[in-house]
């Protein structure tokens, strides 16, 4: 049986370039990844002879362990390279470093970059996928894939996304992780509704169709499925965007209370890394509702799911 | 690439016949259903094998194992396919550990399958014992690999194609001989 229906995309750099069938296809396929990392040997030989190459510009623990595990799962070869410990800091060009990477007969680039689009350049200058790991404030789509297949593998009786709320709470601004699951939640069918001090819930993004924004957290949360709380970004915040963190923690913390306003049955969510008892009580990311290690788990799966995708079916380069 | 009909080489009552007859075959190699597991290859194994743990149940009063495999990910061609080969439910609900394993296919051919099989099958286990159940053997073995139970030797020639239907799958039961022909 093949995959007929829907050209799956060649590279993962934004979701905006795949539909909603290419995603449910990820999904579908994540589903089988998780039975083979639930089974003794974890491990198949899909991947053999195919390199990947963890391309990251900007630090990262659990995305770049997430998809070396997930390589490793498939396979794949790994190569490692990261910024600070490499010719960049020399003096190479971006450029050059990829024409020495791409020498070495890399099949597929995960790259993260402080840039946005940096991807989108990167791709220009090579034959191999790229899978964007993050990119500025722009994109972090495996983020949001495994967000949404989280809710949909924990959500009690889960029917579709179709009718779902999903509200989105703190520094949406920075965040590329919000942008990713705007996209592609609505895509899905759910509404989303993003919250957070005025200053950092830029209005542009509830332009989408389907995404609402309101800056009262308790009418955010009222009915929704899952709440998600994000980072307050201190080293991306200069300025002081709103007045004081006792502030912030006062009217957009995420906790019980605000919970009960939700679906008896709401998930909370929260994308990592977290500053517990910030935009998040620490007992509520405990508690039973939390899928937070559920999304660090499920990142493996999607990613093998992701890998499996855009690198079967592509010719050998 | 067009095909064209040849001949029906297996009626439904045929194909009855010659699982009724593997039945009795895997039963008499197995000396009965005790630890004995069915693992049906997607997508026609699947049915094939369900259809000879039925008859097994018939013959003895105790219903073996049974299981789906999709080998999918163990294929020795991904990097070449053209078109990405979606990935199925692999369901062995039982420890593969010490079962008599009999995996159970359409057609066996150039015994790719079988060798991507068999790998699936011990990456779950070590079982006693693997062996083979094929409604249709048509030759040119690309490995050394060869079928326990057979239901028809069909001598071939490459440029033939055998088109196994199954009642679940394509709503129909037979084995037909179709010819390949390039379009130029």
């Amino acid at each position: 049986m093949t995959n007929n229906e829907q050209p799956t995309p060649s590279h993962m750099l934004d979701l905006k370039e795949w539909s909603k069938d290419n995603a449910l296809n990820i999904f579908r396929t994540a589903d089988e990844m998780s039975q083979i990392l639930g089974r003794t040997i974890k491990k198949v030989p899909a991947l053999q002879g195919f390199t990947v190459a963890n391309l990251f510009f900007e630090n990262s623990t659990r995305t770049k362990l997430s998809f070396e595990r997930a390589a490793k799962a498939l396979s794949a070869d790994v190569m490692n390279f990261s910024a600070s410990s490499s010719s960049l800091s020399k003096g190479e060009s971006l450029k050059d470093t990829l024409r020495t990477l791409d020498a070495m007969q890399a099949d597929l680039y995960i790259v993260r970059h402080g840039v946005s689009g940096a991807p989108y350049q990167l791709q220009k200058w090579t034959n191999a996928a790229i899978v964007n790991a993050g990119d500025g404030r722009r994109a972090h789509p495996t983020q949001a894939l495994l967000d949404a297949f989280t809710f949909r593998t924990s959500f009690p009786n889960f029917d579709g996304f179709g009718g779902k709320k999903l509200v989105i709470v703190g520094d949406l601004m920075h965040s590329r992780v919000v942008r990713s699951n705007v996209e592609l939640w609505t895509k899905l069918g759910a509404q989303v509704t993003l919250c957070g001090p005025n200053s950092l819930v830029p209005p542009a993004l509830a332009a989408f169709e389907g995404v609402e924004r309101n800056l009262n957290l308790a009418e955010a949360v009222e009915g929704a499925h899952a709440v998600m709380a994000v980072r307050i970004q201190h080293e991306r915040m200069q300025k002081g965007l709103f007045p004081s963190l006792a502030e912030y923690r006062m009217r957009y913390q995420l906790n019980e209370k605000i919970m009960e306003r939700a679906h008896p049955d709401a998930l909370v969510m929260h994308p990592g890394p977290m500053n517990r008892d910030i935009e998040i009580s620490g007992s509520l990311a405990d508690s039973e509702r939390s899928v937070i290690e559920k999304q660090v788990a499920n990142g493996i799966p999607i990613r093998m799911a992701v890998l499996y995708t855009l690198l079967v079916g592509r010719k050998k380069s | 690439m067009a095909l064209t009909f040849k001949v029906q080489v297996m009626s439904e009552k045929d194909i009855n016949r010659a699982l009724t007859r593997i039945a009795h075959e895997i039963l008499e190699r197995n000396k009965g259903p005790e630890d004995l597991a069915l693992v049906g290859v997607y997508t026609r194994g699947a049915p094939i094998a369900e259809h000879l743990a039925k008859k097994i149940e018939e013959i003895e009063g105790t219903k073996p194992l049974l299981g789906k495999l999709d080998i999918t990910l163990y294929r020795d061609d991904l990097s070449e396919v053209s078109v990405q080969p979606i990935v199925k439910r692999t369901e062995i609900p039982f420890d593969v550990q010490g079962k008599n394993i009999v995996l159970c296919d359409d057609v066996i051919y150039t015994g790719r399958t079988v060798r991507a099989a068999l790998d699936a099958v011990i990456d779950l286990g070590r079982p006693a014992c693997i062996q083979l159940a094929t409604l249709v053997d048509r030759g040119h073995r690309e490995l050394p690999i060869r079928t326990d139970f057979v239901g028809k030797n069909l001598p071939t020639s490459r440029h033939e194609v055998v088109k196994v239907k199954i009642h679940s799958v394509d709503g129909e039961e037979c084995v037909e001989l179709w010819e390949m022909h390039n379009d130029k």
